[in-house]
């Protein structure tokens, strides 16, 4: 599918590829066109728009305090597909919805993804929705070309990750770790093992999220996988300083001059 | 009826509700817990051993008391009340807890987390990790922790640390999220004590399984000391664990009507109370790791909710309770704050008895509908909770001189 060719095109020129993270509406809708155009700057394949949830039980405590303030800020499922059809307009990279699954459930599956797919976006990442739920929508999204992105997570037996792995589309999402989103992760022999038998198991491209933050951790990964996945550690640097600090965290992963 | 006799590929399904929504991380974690809750649920040796613990720990059977003040007072239905204020720690929730602690030694775990809402779930837990030899932590919205400091108190003794959460809402439904963050980091070594019949499978069929000592303690109580069914037996409902506790020992006796009582708060409107069923303002949706309903908005962001009971401030429901709701097996009402504290001050000074804020909701509605009841007809309320831990509450809502008086004092004793 397009997805396919899109990052085997993306692969041509560097060693792995990057997908970022934004929280729709947090700060504000201004300042992620300002975190999206860095980003796009800095040569990033992907961007995860997360639409708030009041609810998000997955996530470590900045994004529950992004989703929290964006929520209370009025932000509304509309606004944020309006927002992701001006990104994919704008903007090289291509974008997937991120979400919980009380925001797609209250649409509608085929609603849902007529509108992610109307408003540009080539796929959708919903942490809290697992396979045996997920027949309808994954089996319309396919109709449309549009990719569920699955998780594979280091505490799955291998049958869990073999059923996951016929699941998948577009690429695979590998959870380096336990735990929340936010938090470092130590990238050792463990974590490199794990991504292999990933690998081995999906003939899909390995994404690898979750405490990835630093120029080594993407050499680490370019080893086992072929997509970084930064989260946290940009919106970390978004509250530390704006567009100077965001800017030097990419110069810091040698992505930006 | 089974309730838990699921079709095939309808496993955690309660019509269409409940099921498992959680992160592919807890998979595994969750498929242990099923198995070794459905070893136990079928070895007729675990129930006599809990029944066991229940008896020397926490002094089951409780009693069912016979309101005869009360009953004359309104000139209707015979109202009796089962007496699980009785319990050790003053609520049903120890029933659940050491159930699960049973469970939790089975699966060779050392830490148990649990959310709170009144404090009385987390007051039980840590009681039982006391006992059991766990480490234990539990979560509390940061408004509950200040609206129920005296179980925080008795937590923190009993070696429990009490963490205050601070997002979102600061009550029991992000003290829910909070422990689902622990479990998804620390799953290897932990068991997640849910405390009410909410949340993934397996827990409301769990939960609900520990919490059935009520009923099966209560069917043979009522008979003997009325000398026949009820014809209505009332419940409060938060998450729904001591309205299912004693809703299933009377599911199969259609002559029994069940009602569920839950918070109506300043009453309808959205934010103003708790109540999922009673009122119109929820709707179906997914959240906390289930298919219920829901108060949330259109996006299925969740709405505020309201209640001078912190154990009923909660946003979603039992899915068994909404199916039966469904079948019209049990019916709802919502009571509102100013209803719960008037039947609150009515038991104590008709009959000496305490309810927790909680459990003043189904008296308050047992309270409303006994004087169009005849004489001889049963009424049945499930007194989950005592009401000592509300003293502050309570004494805000009857605004008590005297107790204020009191705080003062301390307060100067402490150099405030």
């Amino acid at each position: 599918m397009a997805l396919k060719q899109y990052i085997e095109d993306r692969q041509r020129n560097k060693d792995l590829l990057l997908m970022t993270h934004v929280v729709c509406g947090y700060p504000s809708f201004e300042a992620n066109l300002k975190e999206l155009e860095i980003m796009n700057e800095a040569g990033v394949d992907f961007v995860e728009l997360q639409f708030p949830f009041s609810e998000p039980s997955a996530d470590g405590p900045l994004f529950v305090k992004a989703n929290q303030i964006a929520v209370d800020n009025g932000v509304t499922v509309e606004q944020c597909f309006d927002f992701m059809a001006k990104v994919s307009q704008l903007f090289d990279f291509k974008v997937l919805m991120m979400g919980y699954y009380n925001t797609i459930f209250k649409m509608g599956a085929q609603a849902f993804i007529d509108r992610l797919k109307a408003a540009g976006g080539c796929g959708f990442i919903v942490p809290d929705l697992p396979l045996e739920e997920a027949g309808e929508l994954h089996s319309y999204a396919k109709t449309q070309a549009i990719a569920p992105i699955v998780l594979m997570t280091p505490t799955n037996t291998d049958a869990r990750l073999q059923k996951i792995a016929e699941a998948a589309e577009g690429f695979v999402y590998v959870v380096a770790r336990r735990g929340v989103t936010g938090s470092k992760t130590a990238m050792d022999a463990e974590v490199g093992e794990f991504l292999d038998k990933c690998r081995k198991i999906s003939p899909l491209p390995i994404g690898v999220g979750f405490g990835v933050a630093a120029k080594e951790d993407l050499a680490f990964l370019a080893k086992h996988a072929d997509m970084g996945i930064i989260g946290t550690a940009a919106l970390k640097a978004w509250e530390e300083g704006e567009e100077k600090a965001l800017r030097e965290f990419f110069q810091s992963l040698g992505l930006l001059n | 009826m089974d309730l838990f006799d699921f079709k095939p590929g309808r496993e955690g399904y309660y019509g269409d509700y409940g099921g498992s929504f959680l992160p592919e991380i807890l998979t595994t974690t969750v498929e242990e817990l099923k198995a070794a809750f459905a070893e136990i649920k079928h070895d007729p040796s675990f129930w006599q051993e809990f029944e066991q613990l229940m008896q020397s720990y926490s002094g089951r059977p409780t009693p069912v008391s016979h309101l005869a003040n009360l009953s004359a007072q309104l000139g209707g239905a015979q109202i009796y009340v089962k007496r699980e204020d009785l319990n050790h720690t003053g609520s049903h929730k120890i029933n659940n807890v050491m159930g699960q602690g049973l469970l939790c030694k089975r699966l060779g775990k050392k830490r148990v987390i649990a959310e709170t809402g009144a404090g009385q779930h987390g007051f039980a837990t840590a009681t039982m990790a006391a006992r059991f030899g766990f480490d234990c932590k539990i979560y509390m919205g940061a408004v509950d922790v200040a609206r129920q400091r005296p179980n925080v108190f008795w937590m923190e003794n009993l070696g429990a640390e009490v963490i205050a959460v601070k997002d979102g809402q600061q009550t029991l439904k992000d003290a829910i999220n909070e422990c689902l963050r622990d479990w998804v980091t620390n799953m290897h070594d932990t068991h997640y004590v849910l405390g009410t019949a909410a949340g993934p499978h397996p827990f409301p069929e769990m939960v609900s399984f520990f919490q059935s000592i009520i009923g099966r303690e209560a069917r043979g109580q009522i008979l003997s000391a009325a000398g026949k069914l009820p014809d209505k037996i009332y419940a409060c409902v938060g998450g729904g664990s001591n309205a299912m506790g004693l809703f299933q020992g009377f599911l199969d006796d259609n002559q029994v009507e069940l009602v569920g009582c839950e918070a109506g708060g300043l009453g309808p409107g959205e934010g103003n109370h708790a109540s999922r069923l009673a009122y119109k303002d929820a709707s179906v949706g997914v959240a906390q790791g289930f298919k219920t309903y829901f108060l949330q908005n259109q996006d299925g962001n969740m709405l505020h909710t309201k209640s001078v009971a912190a154990g009923l401030d909660y946003i979603g429901v039992n899915p068994a309770l909404v199916y039966l709701w469904e079948q019209n097996r049990v019916r709802f009402e919502a009571v509102t704050d100013a209803e719960v504290t008037e039947a609150l001050k009515l038991c104590m000074r008709s009959e000496g008895l305490i309810p927790a804020l909680e459990s003043s909701h189904a008296f308050a509605r047992a309270i409303t509908e006994a004087p169009n009841m005849s004489k001889d007809e049963v009424i049945l309320i499930n007194q989950s909770g005592r009401g000592d831990k509300d003293i502050f509450t309570v004494a805000d809502a009857l605004d008590d001189d005297h107790w204020k008086q009191f705080i003062k004092e301390k307060a100067d004793q402490y150099g405030a």
